[in-house]
């Protein structure tokens, strides 16, 4: 183990986490914004609204992230009339198309678990608002999105952790991530070990703080549906709130 | 435990323990050379899938000399010297400079061939290859390049963009996402400027040979100590050389003098290439 090539490209490395943090972040809030209609549509009824949903998810989650990413960073930018028009700017930038593949790719994870959660939803509450008057709207809003949020989070945290990791992709369209700093350290050192193990440590430790905050938040805002304690009379759900990693 | 579980557990144990060991035992001769594949005309795959180029050629023909079995393994630029050092290839023909910062790292043979390096731009673009003419600008290269030091260490204030493979360079040339490109004039002109692609570039700026950054020609990278298969890659370099076997490959896919060309002449040698074209 060379310590001396690690100490010497930590500053890269500390560049490629702000970098990496960022894709994370813009893609998750983006694809968040763009997940909650998605997943309230394709839990609904009515096909003409949950099939086009299922069709976009389908497509999704069927293709790998790299060939998304692939087609929008080198795909598109085949086209003359796409290097022509207004997008360009915004496509020619790899920062951008990175962003772009991992939004939609969340997006159409996220609203599966919204959808799914929105059905784990006991119809009886339902029942009940239905039958104390309230409207469509209300029901959704009152009842169906706070207990799908909450019962989402767990899913939604291994979500949040898969795409840490799927950030990493951003490294072959010439970002410099945390994945790119190790890339960049391998070809400048040739120390394949002690780059990428470099590179783990930091994943990890991105990972666990992640999950801690996850773990935060479900014992906040799930204790209603954890076991009971110091009780032989065990009603509660049990969920599975270890993320898979 | 049935036959077939038994068989598959062998096969399995010997996939992920022993084989390449066993192997590399078992077929003492085998050389197995790292390849590019990406980097045409001396490493690109053709039609068919089959590897081709003057790097293959001369390969092939080194390994004739010395009679040796050569297996040719594909590999990124960059996955080059680790690969190497982490004895999953034995030597590497992959049109890799001889420089004194790779010969920390691993050993060289003497070099096969010799070309310079230049910056290709769009036509009519303004940008000179100056420090002050480069800041800001985005200039793509191939990472773990000769190119790639020599922009990162002489055009500090340009934004360098690497890449994994060359054709990658290409392709972000063509569509406008960097402003310039470092690279073996060769490289760029069969790569590149021949091609529909690149029909709109030129070279700019000086012919590049400074071996501080350019090294002493394309040699073959072999692993530190190995110096019986150095010393065999040698006798055999010079013997293609003597017998015309080298010059023979050396015509298909230049018309210049690949081995010696010195800057100038190779530059003047690729520039009337393509005002032939």
């Amino acid at each position: 183990m060379n310590f001396d090539a690690i100490i010497e490209s930590l500053p890269m490395y500390a560049t490629g986490i702000g970098t990496t943090l960022q894709l994370l972040a813009v893609s998750l809030v983006a694809g968040l914004l763009l997940a909650m209609p998605l997943g309230i549509a394709r839990a609904s009824g009515n096909v003409w609204i949950s099939r086009p949903v299922w069709m976009y998810t389908y497509v999704i989650r069927g293709t790998p992230m790299l060939v998304q990413l692939f087609l929008i960073y080198y795909g598109v930018a085949q086209f003359e009339w796409v290097r022509l028009s207004v997008l360009w700017p915004l496509l020619s930038s790899a920062w951008f198309c990175a962003v772009l593949a991992f939004t939609l790719n969340t997006a159409a994870y996220t609203a599966e678990i919204v959808a799914g959660a929105m059905r784990a939803v006991p119809y009886g509450e339902v029942e009940a608002a239905n039958s104390l008057g309230m409207s469509k709207l209300q029901v959704l809003t009152r009842i169906l999105l706070p207990s799908a949020v909450r019962r989402a989070l767990p899913a939604y945290s291994n979500e949040v952790i898969m795409m840490l990791h799927g950030t990493a992709l951003a490294s072959v369209v010439t970002v410099m991530d945390l994945t790119g700093a190790a890339r960049e350290m391998n070809s400048r050192t040739y120390l394949p070990f002690e780059a990428f193990l470099t590179a783990g440590a930091c994943y990890m430790l991105l990972t666990f703080s992640l999950v801690g905050l996850f773990h935060f938040a479900e014992g906040r805002w799930l204790q209603h549906l954890a076991p009971r304690k110091n009780s032989s009379d065990v009603r509660g759900v049990v969920l599975a709130t270890a993320p898979r990693i | 435990m049935n036959v077939f579980l038994r068989g598959l557990i062998v096969a399995a144990s010997v996939v992920l323990f022993g084989g390449p060991a066993a192997f590399a035992n078992a077929q003492a001769k085998k050389v197995r050379l790292g390849v590019e594949g990406a980097y045409p005309p001396f490493s690109e795959i053709d039609k068919g899938g089959q590897l081709k180029g003057f790097d293959i050629d001369i390969a092939n023909a080194l390994c004739a000399q010395m009679k040796v079995e050569c297996v040719f393994v594909q590999l990124a630029f960059d996955g080059m010297i680790p690969a190497l050092n982490s004895r999953k290839i034995d030597a590497v023909v992959a049109s890799m400079s001889i420089t004194d910062e790779r010969k920390k790292a691993v050993e060289f043979t003497d070099k096969y061939y010799k070309t310079p390096a230049r910056f290709v731009v769009k036509q009519g673009s303004t940008l000179e290859a100056t420090a002050a003419g480069l800041k800001g600008k985005r200039v793509g290269v191939q990472r773990s390049t000769i190119h790639d030091r020599f922009v990162g260490e002489n055009f500090k204030s340009a934004d360098i963009v690497r890449y994994t493979k060359q054709d990658e360079v290409f392709l972000d040339l063509a569509s406008g996402r960097v402003d310039a490109a470092v690279l073996d004039m060769i490289a760029a002109q069969v790569g590149f400027l021949k091609t529909p692609q690149g029909k709109n570039f030129h070279f700019v700026g000086p012919v590049y040979d400074d071996p501080k950054y350019f090294g002493y020609g394309a040699g073959i990278a072999l692993r530190k100590g190995d110096n019986s298969l150095r010393e065999d890659f040698n006798k055999a370099i010079a013997a293609i050389r003597a017998n015309g076997i080298y010059k023979k490959i050396q015509d298909v896919y230049f018309d210049f003098d690949v081995y010696g060309a010195a800057a100038a002449t190779a530059a003047a040698a690729v520039t009337n290439a393509a005002a032939k074209k």
